[in-house]
This record gives structure tokens, C-alpha cells and sequence, in this order.
């Protein structure tokens, strides 16, 4: 256990000192003053050097080992891109500054959303959305301006049982109601029980693409016709985008809507939770709704166009996550169109490979090929009191970081797994290796899955005290 | 390059192991016709050397407020960074890890949160705060959608001397949920009007917000303001800049229901406006209705203190359409810097900031009172930030001062027309100097303009 900040302040001590007012300072004289003291800590620089790096050391990251969490593309984040983004040029950009001061930054901003309409096949893209769920809200509020525009009330939302959880949350915010979609025995949409549930009423089909399983929904064309024949928009959630960099572009297939996550298929850092960015790309038709300011490009100088009279206004109050764009556009730039594709082909080789090599210790329902992801279930090893989290908690032991599980909801026990393409075959095998020790572990001594982990820096927590009486603020001493 | 390390080797032995002959057998799920023919139209793949030239000229095209003397605010400030909290954000356990789903190997990230929770809690003096959101005008939107909830109504009152840009999110997200938004005006002397917010609350309403100190750096009386609303038996939604709270009443104090704001200003740098950092705070009994992530003090099995993610049935994950908000991804590395900013800078250094830029910004305020041509059209309550109406237009005077290596203001005419085209948004933080201050005086006065 690691002492808080506030449990190592003492008072006096001074982590940082800012130069000396040059300034008159005389009292403070504002209406409704502060009474009481802040209850900030106190510490010397050192020792705050070495509470972060004590807490650092408790985390596993990419750059220590795989990260195989299912649909979350942690792959590696190139270093020369953190370098880059932190050049003073971009970083010290203030967003009221003129067009003039910031033509850098906005040319950037314009061949980013130019690269990702290449790489999608979309007509334009909005860079505003600061993750991707928040690019799902604004691909809905969207699908919300387009009705009504055409005077259509639209107000289901239709969304497939093994869609991410921020979809229908999405959807809910907008005022849609999300009506839940089954899959078929192969883990996909049926065109035929889409069809019977499409209605006047439908605004959107949300489909993730390749879906939550990993596998590519054969039938999207059929799907996108029938979804189109009823006047209605096919949003694509585009969490999974990374399987088909080179392979096949969505705007092709028709897709209206869809956003990508720049911390995903793009290299940018995953920060422990955040900051990602979520841009959205459309169709032609729904160009005029998206958000502003957009940036437009004139002989070869770029600006702010600040209105558009059918746009939904702003979802961010700036132009979104600069910095973030800054990284995933040298990602791009690195790679370029051979390299994006040898993304894709990598990461489905990556996948398939270690799901034929677990296919036979764990259950896997829905067989493929798959494409950047695949989902086994837990459930054999349930005969010997074992679930999934034991299984995953077992991981942690050997140093490895565990898979998405319980989710997709449709796979009992889940374990949703996404090796990614930058991960050597090495690592892979490593990986398969230690998974197959722990389901023979299950049968033979699954205590050891039990107990796990040991080596950690702390053992299995308790939840539910923490549900019940949440510490959510350390107190403090000085009130 | 793309950082694959399978070699031509490795992907003939994988693909024999998975029983295909070929890369292509893998892809069989995609039909043929939807497959892409050719390749992308992309600018050639460029080596390390080459993207690190390529983005220096990007950057070099641009000119930087850092590197001008900056009087740019409005919500997103040019202050001092400690070089502790780069050095922190750059650690890879930090950045290159993900949203802490296993808590046994994520107790860095979970108890570095925690401790940002509980200072965000002491600067704005609310029960609890959540691990981020990812903006001050996403949060206050994300606010007002919690209050809606909270009061099963669909008004809400703004006041029109919020941020514009702020005022633009709320709206793109009241019209998608069907809320209504009341816009409150300011009196002449720059503050939101009570009388108008009282007559208002006679409608059921479900929340007023406050920007506290409000866009125009004022100072609103918002204890009275939080009187009204809740005799009227409405949610006070707060909107506070942080380091002001160093110095003012901080929202707990005076009763604000929801506290949210941007925390750019706490070790942030500006990045031409993102990534930012939403903090949002509240009462303990709304803490079930609160968006995003909690992290919680709790035990391990041997009795050991532990921190995990908590109260998650709030969240989409599990509640789906039901959930307090859709928010997965946060700007967690971006609350990181915020906490090991407040916990360098102490007590000490952070009230020493927001006294710095109180006593700066009144310096300008003083000087430019005597220039002449120079008026101050709201009075002298404000923490760091001021309207001034100059001599000439915004425009030409940002124009001029800018050869001079001075950012001098946001100009107010676009979206407050009715300040006027002359007038000027001037923030002054603890990293300006008397030399910029005088210079910046000289330069409104009309005297030393470009050589």
C-alpha cells in the first residue's frame, strides 16, 4: 500500500516555486471570498517524484507487456509520435488565436480528416468528437438533424444484442428509444430478422464493424439495402476499423455514418482511460449537419468557417483533441497505404493464430475465420469451479495482462481477445502458452486459479464493500 | 514502417498452424466485391527522420501563443508548468495502460485518480468528484442532463455571460434530449441578472448554472443566486475555474448542487484546445446519478488497502440505455497531470498562482483605467480576466499588438455584438511580467505600435 499525497504532506514543505510578483499586490478585495484553507498537500519535489514513480510501478502498461483487451486495440504507441506531439508549435497553440497563427495546426486538421476519408471511403469528417463514444452521439445527433430536416419523426434506434454498451447509452441520450436486435447462431445479424424488425419508425440500424465477436458481418450488403429501403440510416460503430485498414472501406459498402477511435486503430495513446478522439465521418447527404467550425482550405491556406445553417452546432468547445490528432496523423503518415494495410493483415493473422492455438483449452462458440478479435467462453472449466475471472486473475500471476471478459453478453464466461498486429509471434505463443497451463491449472489444482493473484501488488479487492460504502474522497484533516 | 514485428517467416508457420494456404483464405467472411481493389491514395510511407522533419515544419508553421506575451483566456490558459507533471504524463506506465479493468495491476493509475478525485473535492469543496470528463462545456452538458434527470424537467437556465462556446454545446445538447434552455441576461455591470433568474424559476425548472467567475471574468454573487434556486427548488449547477476557487467561495460553500469546470489551467497545456479536462463534482446524495467513471478506497482480500472502479451500474457498460451517461473513455492521463500539478504546486504555490494573477490582471486593470480612449465597462470584481472597449476597432488593435509579440485579448463583438466591435476579453495569469503589462498598456494607449 501506497500513502496518499495527503497522508505524506507536511506543512511547509514546497514542491515548486513560481518567480516572484513583479506586480503592486495589494489585498484581495472580491465579494464572497474563500473562508477556509484549500487542504492542498505539501511535499518536496523528490518525494513526489517518487510517490508517481511508486505508483507507476504498480500499473501494467503496453510497453511492458500484451493487452489483449478485446476491442480496445492496445497496440503500440510509437514513440517518435510522443516526441513530435510535444513540440511548442502545437502544444502551446491557443484555440482563439487567429487562422493566421495556427495554419500548421489547421492544415493538419484538414489532411487528417482527408486521410481518414480515404481510409474509410467517407465524404467528410468531423474531428470534434474527444472519444468514441462520443463520436457515437454525435453520429446520432446527426441521424437526428437528417430526420429532421426530411420532416420525418423517427425513434428507434435498432442495435445487434453484442453491440457495445455506449451504443444504446448513446442512442438513449438523444431521445432514441434502442431496441435490441438478436444474433443468429453464427454470432450475426440476419438480414431476414432484420427485415421483420426494420419499421417507419426505424431511424438508425448501429452495427459494429467487424462486431463485438470478431467477425465480419457477411451479409452487410444485404443488410445496408434493407436498412436503406425503409429510409433509415446504417450508423457504423467503428471501435474494430483496425481488421479492415486496405481491406475494404465502409463508405463503399454505404455506410452513412460511422466514427473511428484515433486511440485505437491509429497508435495513440490509451492514457490510462483517456484523452482518445472519436472523429466522425458521413455520407454526402449528411455533410451539411456536421458540427462547426469546420476547417476549409483555400489556395493553399486554411481557416476557420465558423457557420453552416443545417449544422447541429458544437459537441466540443474547441476543434477536439488536437494533440491526439497531431500523433495519429504521424501514424498515418509513417505507415502510409501499405503499411495500414499490413495493420489489418496482421492483426487478423495475429488473431486467428491464437485462436487455433486455444480453440482446443477453452470453448469457442462462434468459430471463424475471425478478424482483429475472438471470443472463447470459460464455461468448459465451470465442471471444476472455475470462471472466467479466475482465469484471467490467474493471468495477472504470470505477468500478463488479462482479456475484455464477461462481454460480449451473448458468450457465456467470456473472454474477448485482441492480440493485435505489433505483437510478435513470440509474445503470442507466450501467451497461448500460459493460457493452456492455467486450463490444465483448472482441472488440477484450481485453487491456485482461486487465490489468484498472489504476485500483484494487491489481491482480489472487494467490490461490493467499496458499492456499498464508497471512499470516494480521502478525508481531510484540516476542516 | 508499421511497427509489425511478424517476418515473412513467422506468417507462413501461423498461417500453417491456423490450416490455410494463404492470407487471403482468412478474409473469406468479406465478400469479394466489397474488398478493396487497389490500395489508398496515401502520401508514401516516410521513415522516423522523415515524419519528425515533416511535423517540426507543421508546427513551425505555426505561431504559438507560448511564444508570444499571451492575454488569451476564456477558459484556456497560458500558465506555469512544474516540469514534474511532463515528466509523470510521459511515463509510459502511465500513458501506455488503459482504463483500470484489472485493479490488482492498475493500483498506480486507481490510486493516482483517487487522489485527484479527493483534490478536485478540496478545491471546489464538494463531496465527490468523478475520475473526468472530457471538457468543462462537455461536463457542464453532461451536468445539465444530470440535473434534468435528477428534477424530471426539461428547463434550464444559462446565463448568457457563460463562455459562447460553452453556450454552443449546451445547445447541440439540449436539442438532442428535448431540453429547453432559458438564456438569463447580464445587468450593466456585467453580472447575471437575479431579477430575471427569479421571475424565471416561477416555470418548473430543473437547474440554473453559474459561471463563477463568469466569461467576462466577473465575479456573480452566487450565494444569493444559490438562494433563489433552491427556494425555487432547482439544481445550482456551478461552473467554476478552478484556480479562481483558490481564492472565491468555492461551489460547496455555497450550496452549488453540481460542480463542474475545465482543468486545463492545472498543468494543462493549451494544444490549440484539446485534449482538456472535464472535472465534475457533487453532493453525496447525487452520486448515484453522477456520469463517469469513481474510482473507490476499498480491501484487498489480505485486509490491505486497495482502490477499484465502483458504482459501475451507473455505467453503459452494464446499464446500457439506462445509464447516467454514455461516457466509456475519459481524459484520465489529463487528470493525472491535474493531480500531480495540485500536489507540486501545495497549498502554498497554488494560492500563490491565483493571487499573482488576481494582483497582474488588477495591474493592467489600474493602468489601463487612466489611459485615455480606454474604457472598463464592467467594474472591478473580477478574479484574473476583463472586458476593455478601446479606442479603435478589436481588430486592428489584436493586429498591431501582435507585431509587437502581445496576444491582447479574444475580441467580444462576434458574440456579444453588443459590446461592440472595440471590445477586447483580457486575461492576465501569474506568468505575465510588468514589462508585458506596460508594454500592453503603451500598445492601448496607442503608443508604440509597430516599428
Amino acid at each position: 500500500m501506497s500513502q496518499t499525497v495527503f497522508e505524506k504532506s507536511k506543512p511547509g514543505r514546497r514542491g515548486y516555486l513560481i518567480p516572484e510578483n513583479d506586480c503592486p499586490a495589494g489585498a484581495i478585495d472580491l465579494p464572497g471570498m474563500r473562508t477556509t484553507p484549500l487542504g492542498l498537500p505539501e511535499m518536496g519535489e523528490q518525494d513526489i517524484v517518487r510517490h508517481y514513480v511508486e505508483l507507476a510501478s504498480k500499473n501494467y502498461h503496453v510497453d511492458k507487456g500484451i493487452y489483449p483487451l478485446g476491442s480496445c486495440t492496445m497496440k503500440y504507441n510509437p514513440l517518435v509520435n510522443e516526441e513530435i506531439a510535444r513540440l511548442d508549435g502545437f502544444t502551446g497553440l491557443h484555440p482563439a488565436q487567429d487562422d493566421a497563427d495556427a495554419q500548421g495546426a489547421l492544415e493538419l486538421i484538414w489532411r487528417l480528416e482527408r486521410a481518414l476519408c480515404e481510409v474509410t471511403g467517407m465524404a467528410a469528417f468531423t474531428l470534434q468528437p474527444a472519444a468514441g463514444a462520443h463520436g457515437e452521439l454525435t453520429g446520432i445527433m446527426l441521424a437526428r438533424a437528417y430526420f429532421n430536416d426530411r420532416g420525418e419523426k423517427r425513434s428507434v434506434v435498432l442495435i445487434p444484442d453484442s453491440a457495445h454498451g455506449t451504443n444504446p447509452a448513446s442512442v438513449a441520450i438523444c431521445g432514441f428509444t434502442p431496441k435490441t436486435i438478436a444474433s443468429n447462431d453464427r454470432g450475426l445479424i440476419d438480414p431476414k430478422m432484420l427485415e421483420s424488425e426494420i419499421t417507419d419508425e426505424t431511424a438508425v440500424l448501429m452495427l459494429t464493424l467487424p462486431n463485438t465477436l470478431g467477425l465480419f458481418e457477411r451479409d452487410i450488403a444485404e443488410i445496408v439495402r434493407i436498412v436503406h429501403a425503409k429510409g433509415s440510416l446504417v450508423y457504423m460503430d467503428g471501435a474494430n476499423m483496425n481488421a479492415l485498414l486496405g481491406i475494404m472501406r465502409p463508405g463503399d459498402v454505404g455506410i452513412d455514418l460511422m466514427h473511428v477511435n484515433l486511440h485505437k486503430t491509429f497508435s495513440t495513446p490509451h492514457g490510462g482511460g483517456g484523452p482518445g478522439a472519436g472523429p466522425v465521418g458521413v455520407a454526402k447527404h449528411l455533410v451539411e449537419f456536421l458540427p462547426v467550425p469546420r476547417v476549409v482550405e483555400e489556395k493553399g491556406s486554411f481557416r476557420l468557417s465558423p457557420d453552416r445553417a443545417k449544422s447541429i452546432g458544437s459537441v466540443h468547445p474547441y476543434l477536439g483533441n488536437f494533440n491526439v490528432f497531431v500523433k495519429a496523423y504521424a501514424y498515418i503518415r509513417t505507415l502510409g497505404a501499405p503499411g495500414l494495410r499490413e495493420v489489418a493483415e496482421n492483426a487478423i493473422l495475429n488473431a486467428n493464430y491464437l485462436c487455433e492455438r486455444l480453440r482446443t483449452s477453452y470453448d469457442l462458440k462462434y468459430p471463424g475465420p475471425c478478424m482483429h478479435e475472438f471470443v472463447l467462453s470459460a464455461r468448459n472449466l465451470k465442471r471444476f469451479g472455475i470462471r472466467a475471472t479466475d482465469v484471467v486473475k490467474r493471468l495477472l500471476d504470470y505477468g500478463l495482462h488479462a482479456p475484455t471478459v464477461y462481454f460480449p453478453l451473448i458468450v457465456e464466461e467470456a473472454l474477448m481477445i485482441e492480440p493485435v498486429e505489433t505483437e510478435s509471434k513470440e509474445t503470442l505463443d507466450h501467451f497461448a502458452d500460459v493460457l493452456e497451463t492455467i486450463a490444465e491449472e483448472a482441472e488440477k489444482s484450481p485453487e491456485k486459479l482461486h487465490e489468484a493473484p498472489l504476485t500483484t501488488p494487491v489481491r482480489r479487492l472487494d467490490e461490493a464493500v467499496a458499492a456499498r460504502c464508497p471512499d470516494l474522497c480521502c478525508p481531510g484533516d484540516l476542516e | 514502417m508499421s511497427y509489425i514485428q511478424n517476418t515473412d517467416a513467422d506468417r507462413k508457420e501461423m498461417l500453417e498452424r491456423i490450416g490455410v494456404s494463404s492470407f487471403d483464405e482468412l478474409l473469406e467472411p468479406i465478400p469479394e466485391a466489397l474488398r478493396m481493389k487497389g490500395s489508398f491514395d496515401l502520401e508514401a510511407p516516410l521513415a522516423e527522420a522523415a515524419v519528425a522533419a515533416l511535423f517540426r515544419e507543421l508546427a513551425a508553421k505555426n505561431r504559438p501563443a507560448s511564444a508570444h506575451a499571451s492575454f488569451l483566456g476564456g477558459g484556456i490558459y497560458d500558465r506555469y508548468t512544474p516540469a514534474l507533471v511532463r515528466y509523470v504524463t510521459s511515463r509510459s506506465e502511465f500513458y501506455t495502460s488503459y482504463t483500470p479493468y484489472q485493479a490488482e495491476v492498475s493500483q498506480g493509475t486507481l490510486q493516482a485518480i483517487y487522489e485527484y478525485q479527493s483534490l478536485i473535492c478540496r478545491i471546489t469543496g464538494m463531496d465527490v468528484a468523478n475520475a473526468s470528463m472530457y471538457d468543462g462545456a462537455t461536463a457542464l452538458a453532461e451536468a445539465m442532463l444530470m440535473a434534468g434527470g435528477i428534477k424530471g424537467s426539461a428547463r434550464v437556465l444559462v446565463p448568457r455571460t457563460l463562455s459562447p462556446r460553452y453556450r454552443a454545446v449546451l445547445g447541440c445538447y439540449a436539442a438532442a434530449r428535448g431540453i429547453t434552455l432559458e438564456e438569463i441576461p447580464y445587468t450593466k455591470d456585467g453580472t447575471l441578472d437575479c431579477a430575471r433568474v427569479e421571475s424565471a424559476l416561477k416555470e418548473k425548472t430543473a437547474a440554473v448554472i453559474l459561471a463563477q467567475p463568469n466569461y467576462f471574468g466577473l465575479v456573480e454573487p452566487a450565494r444569493e443566486l444559490a438562494g433563489l434556486v433552491h427556494r425555487a427548488g432547482a439544481l445550482l449547477v456551478a461552473c467554476v475555474d478552478p484556480v479562481s476557487c483558490a481564492i472565491l467561495a468555492p461551489p460547496g460553500e455555497y450550496g452549488a448542487d453540481i460542480a463542474v469546470g475545465e482543468g486545463q489551467s492545472l498543468g494543462l497545456p493549451q494544444s490549440y484546445g484539446g485534449p482538456l479536462l472535464g472535472f465534475m463534482a457533487t453532493k453525496n446524495e447525487f452520486v448515484r446519478r453522477m456520469p463517469g467513471r469513481l474510482i473507490s478506497g476499498t480491501v484487498d482480500l489480505d485486509g490491505k488497502r486497495g482502490y477499484v472502479m465502483t458504482l459501475q451500474t451507473r455505467e453503459q457498460h452494464i446499464r446500457r440505455e439506462k445509464a447516467t451517461s454514455n461516457i466509456c473513455s475519459n481524459e484520465a492521463l489529463c487528470a493525472l497531470a491535474a493531480a500531480v500539478y495540485l500536489t507540486t504546486l501545495g497549498e502554498q504555490g497554488f494560492r500563490e498562482v491565483a493571487a499573482q494573477s488576481y494582483a497582474k490582471s488588477h495591474t493592467l486593470y489600474v493602468l489601463l483605467a487612466k489611459t485615455k480612449g480606454c474604457r472598463l465597462p464592467f467594474g472591478g470584481h473580477f478574479f484574473q480576466e476583463f472586458v476593455l472597449e478601446l479606442p479603435v476597432s478589436a481588430a486592428d488593435f489584436l493586429k498591431a499588438a501582435r507585431v509587437r509579440g502581445i496576444l491582447g485579448g479574444i475580441p467580444l463583438g462576434a458574440a456579444f455584438p453588443e459590446l461592440g466591435d472595440r471590445a477586447v476579453l483580457v486575461a492576465v495569469t501569474e506568468k505575465r511580467t510588468k514589462g508585458e503589462i506596460e508594454l500592453y498598456r503603451d500598445l492601448a494607449a496607442g503608443k508604440g505600435a509597430a516599428r
